[in-house]
């Protein structure tokens, strides 16, 4: 039978385990105070995720591999890639005291090693992480692989061998077409993800999960920027409650001077 | 602001963004911080390099302007343009390289640090050294000061973060640059630009933002009549860019556009952690919000507890009947 390309499409979809978006950081001691907080899969990687699941759902993926770098505990935002539709899952075991400290291009490189191994067609990542905020990762993998790059994504269509990709950008949407394989970086407004239902969650607890360590793929993942200080924002002073909006006005055209 | 430009080497390249045939205020400010490291040589290129550099030579802190001619430039395409910043590095030696943080500048920017085999820096809001630089992480809930051990350092700007250099006054040199043959891996389909006659939402002395209380696209209508009376921009929280009432770019906070104008006017926002992120350094804040309990009065220099559909008309009347 004659088949196209689109048909057999592997989509690789990379995961991170952060400190739940709800959740405000407090710094102490020149050192964040992220232990005990509750941890999720980022917001920007459950789109990526969706994202895959709706392409195998429209039948024009026939897998999805999830990946993640990280400590041990990582194993859960696997487990519940899995439980929401993705196939097989990746997991790049740091050891607890590095977990914190791998850099956007260290996961890059270590996923430019799996690349060959996993062979995918499409590579989708969040446009960020919620708690480093360096939105880099898409862009150094698609640079490292030499393969085209769809950042800020929110509109992805597949076909005839290409990705046409709609792009969040400043004053508007841009429209892309890249050739396969390429990298996409999941932006808000691509889909909305789905809950894993607790049948699922219950299967996902069986699928296989290839852990891999660190150090046998010969990256070096000691960082590249050493943090020399972490402070906390100057805290603004408090400020007043009016009552009526003639004192809103008085107050915003005679004492701050901005209307 | 501490200058350092004596004291350190660094030979900065900075990518410029050509806005309808202006740089980019986001390139500008990204001139500014290059500034305060050493010489500054600023890349433009594309089918029209020539006048972009005429435009670029006459930038205040620009020393040298490198043009590469060649129509598949335009549009910014990361898969042409960052083997182009990646020669130029190799070529002329630099040490830096340096972007404003715009969809442009966090597209290429880690690409080109990718071919270098760097670890880019994203939004820099501060210049320590020629290696040492501040940003903010979590959220903006966190400042890190962080060194790098790169040859060379990949840096996206926050354009709030510094002053944008003036766009006269300057007198550099232009070079030419060998433009690549064309990878065409990737191909520009079309821009579906939002035209607005308001001011940028990144570079407006007054943002006037609506939430969740505007409660449908039409009401911001409201915001719009004292906006423009104030020749102010118009932002809003994610949640009301996702029920479509305004489109993505109007988007302020962690993942959207980042602000920090004098003034800062929020109506009917909550103050999600998410939302401040993108507006917290503005100098004036108030807000307009039914609910008292809302996050967003414990940073506000102005609060006012009550319907935004009756502060706003008023505040408009008072701004007409006295002058803006």
């Amino acid at each position: 039978m004659f088949r196209t390309l689109p048909n057999y499409l592997k989509v690789a979809v990379c995961v991170k385990r952060v400190v739940d978006y709800t959740v405000k950081v407090r710094v102490k001691d020149n050192k964040l105070q992220t232990a005990n907080s509750k941890m999720s899969v980022n917001p920007f990687d459950e789109i990526a995720i969706e994202e895959a699941v709706q392409l195998k759902e429209k039948k024009l993926a026939t897998e999805i591999v999830a990946v993640t770098i990280g400590n041990k505990k990582a194993e859960e935002v696997l487990r519940t890639a899995m439980a929401l539709g993705c196939d097989k899952a990746v997991h790049v075991v740091v050891p607890d005291a590095a977990a914190e400290q791998v850099e956007p291009l260290a996961v890059a490189q270590i996923l430019q090693k799996l690349h060959d191994d996993i062979k995918p067609d499409i590579w989708i990542l969040g446009k960020q992480a919620v708690d480093g905020d360096f939105g880099c990762t898409a862009q150094l993998l698609a640079g490292l692989l030499g393969v085209p790059q769809g950042t800020f994504a929110s509109k992805i269509e597949v076909k005839d061998n290409a990705v046409t990709v709609t792009r969040e950008v400043d004053a508007g949407h841009q429209v892309v077409e890249l050739t396969m394989p390429c990298v996409l970086a999941a932006d808000l407004r691509l889909n909305t993800p789905r809950f894993p239902k607790l049948p699922n969650i219950m299967k996902a607890r069986k699928k296989p999960i290839d852990t891999l360590e660190v150090a046998k793929l010969g990256v070096d993942i000691a960082p590249r920027l050493t943090t020399e200080l972490v402070t906390e924002p100057e805290a603004r002073k408090a400020g007043v409650k009016v009552k009526t909006v003639d004192d809103l006005y008085d107050k915003l055209h005679n004492e701050a001077k901005v209307l | 602001m501490l200058r350092f430009s004596s004291r350190m080497l660094g030979k900065v390249l900075v990518v410029a963004e050509m806005v309808n045939g202006k740089a980019s205020p986001a390139t500008l400010s990204a001139i500014t911080a290059a500034s305060q490291i050493g010489p500054v040589t600023a890349l433009v290129a594309g089918s029209n390099a020539k006048a972009a550099a005429e435009v670029m030579t006459k930038v205040q802190s620009v020393a040298d302007v490198l043009a590469t001619a060649g129509d598949h430039y335009d549009h910014g395409m990361p898969e042409e343009y960052a083997p182009l910043v990646d020669a130029a590095v190799r070529t002329h030696g630099y040490t830096h390289v340096f972007a404003g943080t715009s969809a442009f500048g966090k597209n290429v920017v880690p690409r080109a640090a990718a071919l270098a085999g760097c670890m880019p820096i994203a939004e820099i809001t501060g210049v320590k050294g020629e290696d040492t630089f501040v940003r903010q992480t979590y959220a903006g809930n966190a400042i890190t000061t962080v060194k790098s051990k790169d040859k060379v350092k990949f840096c996206t700007v926050r354009g709030t973060a510094f002053e944008r250099a003036a766009a006269e006054g300057g007198s550099a040199k232009v070079a030419d640059l060998a433009a690549l043959p064309p990878v065409k891996k990737s191909k520009f389909v079309e821009d579906k630009l939002t035209t607005s006659d308001k001011p940028d939402l990144t570079t407006a002395a007054t943002v006037i933002s609506g939430g969740r209380g505007m409660k449908s696209g039409e009401n911001f209508k409201v915001l719009d009549e004292l906006a423009t009376l104030l020749h102010a921009a118009v932002g809003a929280t994610r949640a009301v860019v996702d029920a479509g009432y305004v489109p993505n770019e109007m988007q302020v906070g962690q993942t959207g556009k980042t602000v920090a104008p004098n003034f800062y006017l929020a109506c009917g926002i909550s103050g999600a952690i998410q939302h401040v992120a993108g507006m917290k350094d503005s100098k004036v804040i108030a807000v307009v919000n039914t609910d008292e309990e809302a996050p967003f009065f414990q940073i506000a220099d102005y609060g006012i507890v009550e319907d935004l559909f009756k502060v706003v008309p008023a505040l408009t009347e008072k701004v007409k009947a006295n002058g803006p």
